[in-house]
């Protein structure tokens, strides 16, 4: 590390961006009410720390002092393009006229803030992937490229959901508010839920091919940590607990070779501890507040499989029953297969065998990929070969993952036997 | 800020209500245009016949050109509007969502743009 003044001065602004711009930025947006000022003011004032710093000394107060001087520079830009624009050089006036007030807002002001944003980015009333690409870029400060490369979509196409989604939350005026009592369940499934679409993006990417995709999984967890610290909620709880217990399988879930490794066959020495205990904690307390939902739920089926020794040890009495509780919670054909799939665990293969028969006939799960490569298990389990091939067919049919693939072939060549 | 909210509902569904249902639901709509009036956010609010009465016009070249039926025929049809005033959308969607025949239909709510 050098010595130089200026040199540890800018050092300091780069640390302060990397911990600190996200939460600026959430100030920014509310004091001038607009997303792509904020953004404009932010680096303008990040530009201005670069210079003054390291003549003037580090601030006290580094986030404060970019809070403000971002606002000052946003009042400047406002007042130049004012000559072009006479509406915004009101706008300009009405900001200063409020900016000399500006004494050190309260901590827990700011972290308000955070949760503005996040309930802005996340509302209803933007497309789901708008969602998405906004709270990875304004709340994760993921660039436009890194979401798209995630997504594997193009740049110009998630810049331009970003350019949309922001000219609604102006136009429509959504607001830049925590949502109150009433609204705050229905909205806080709706944050859960691009949180969770993040992970599992990130999650079933890490099969193979991409690492950058895999990288969404750590955003989200990240993501969940933010929301837990801003609002512990139940259900925040049992979702964090839920990522970080799928994510303690990571290296167990593919082979050296880049093969999927199903849980039952997973070498569980190589599951991650210090994310077990994590998990299972967050979802005890969940599930102690009486409170919990789904996510919770399904933490904890994840967490008897945790604390199995081995495949065989596993509780599957317990998970039916948590299953059982799920359903009532969240029906749905997905949670029903899995409970099938658990029951043939507990009671034997045909028990399932038929429950998945009687679900897939309702055909909601027809094109449902792992409807199919589940009751192909269970077929050959019964030693029905040639109904176990039908079924594997069916699923390679219905799959587009590479791994995912390779794997059902590699069975499929198992039955053919 | 204003909102026109859209009420959107299968006539065929409309019809299809007892006598009783229907009643309780033109008395629930009045009775929320009041509520509205009352906490000052109600600027208009009608019902519309059904769609078979709509009538589409188009000039072209300074010619009207007049067609029987709405533009679009969809599933469920405009049966009314609400316009309110309300500080921002969470508040339009908290205030649209208590319109009665959301409960058999839908509601679209759209910010009201104003030509300057």
């Amino acid at each position: 590390m050098s010595e130089d003044p200026a040199e540890l001065a800018r050092q300091k602004v780069e640390a302060v961006y990397r911990s600190d711009s996200r939460r600026v930025l959430a100030t920014l947006i509310r004091l001038l009410g607009d997303f792509d000022l904020a953004e404009e003011a932010l680096h303008d004032a990040c530009r201005a720390a670069v210079e003054q710093w390291p003549r003037e000394g580090v601030p006290a107060n580094p986030r404060a002092w970019l809070v403000s001087t971002g606002r000052f520079k946003a009042i400047d830009t406002l007042r130049r393009r004012a000559r072009f624009d006479a509406s915004l050089g009101e706008l300009a006036e009405r900001l200063a006229a409020t900016a000399g007030d500006a004494t050190a807002p309260e901590p827990e002001e700011l972290e308000d803030d955070r949760l503005r944003l996040i309930f802005t980015c996340c509302h209803p009333a933007l497309p789901p992937d708008a969602q998405v690409a906004l709270t990875l870029r304004e709340i994760c400060g993921l660039t436009t490229e890194e979401i798209a490369r995630a997504f594997l979509t193009l740049a110009p196409t998630v810049a331009q959901r970003i350019v949309r989604a922001k000219a609604k939350i102006r136009e429509a005026r959504i607001p830049y508010q925590v949502p109150s009592r009433n609204e705050l369940g229905e909205r806080l499934d709706a944050v859960l839920h691009v949180v969770y679409l993040v992970f599992n993006e990130g999650y079933s990417a890490s099969l193979g091919e991409s690492l950058t995709r895999a990288d969404l999984s750590g955003e989200a967890i990240r993501l969940g940590r933010l929301l837990l610290e801003l609002l512990p909620e139940p259900e925040v709880m049992g979702l964090l607990a839920l990522m970080v217990l799928h994510e303690s399988r990571r290296a167990a879930r593919t082979s050296p070779s880049g093969e999927l490794v199903l849980l039952d066959d997973q070498d569980r020495s190589l599951w991650d501890r210090a994310q077990i205990t994590e998990g299972v904690a967050l979802g005890r307390r969940a599930l102690a507040s009486r409170r919990f939902g789904p996510y919770t739920l399904q933490a904890a089926i994840a967490a008897v499989h945790a604390e199995a020794p081995t495949a065989a040890a596993t509780d599957w009495a317990q998970i039916v029953g948590l299953y059982d509780v799920l359903l009532r919670a969240d029906p749905s054909p997905v949670i029903e297969l899995n409970r099938a799939v658990a029951l043939a665990m507990r009671d034997g293969p045909l028990v399932g065998l038929v429950l998945i028969d009687a679900l897939l006939a309702r055909g909601e799960l027809a094109e449902y990929r792992f409807a199919h490569s589940a009751r192909a298990d269970l077929c050959r389990r019964l030693g029905r070969t040639v109904e176990a091939r039908a079924s594997y067919k069916r699923a390679l049919e219905l799959t587009r993952q590479e791994t995912e693939r390779r794997f059902l072939e590699r069975r499929l060549a198992e039955v053919a036997r | 800020m204003k909102y026109l909210c859209t009420v959107w509902v299968d006539e065929a569904v409309l019809n299809g209500l007892s006598k009783h249902d229907a009643e309780t639901l033109v008395a629930d709509a009045l009775a929320y245009d009041e509520e509205l009036k009352r906490s000052g956010h109600f600027i208009a609010a009608n019902a519309l016949e059904p769609v078979n009465t709509a009538t589409s016009i188009r000039v072209r070249n300074g010619k009207a050109s007049t067609t029987d039926g709405p533009f679009v025929e969809t599933k469920e049809q405009l049966g009314g509007f609400v316009l309110i005033e309300a500080r921002d959308l969470n508040e339009a969607i908290q205030l649209a969502s208590k319109i009665p025949p959301a409960r058999v239909g839908g509601v679209e709510v759209r910010p009201v743009r104003e030509l300057k």
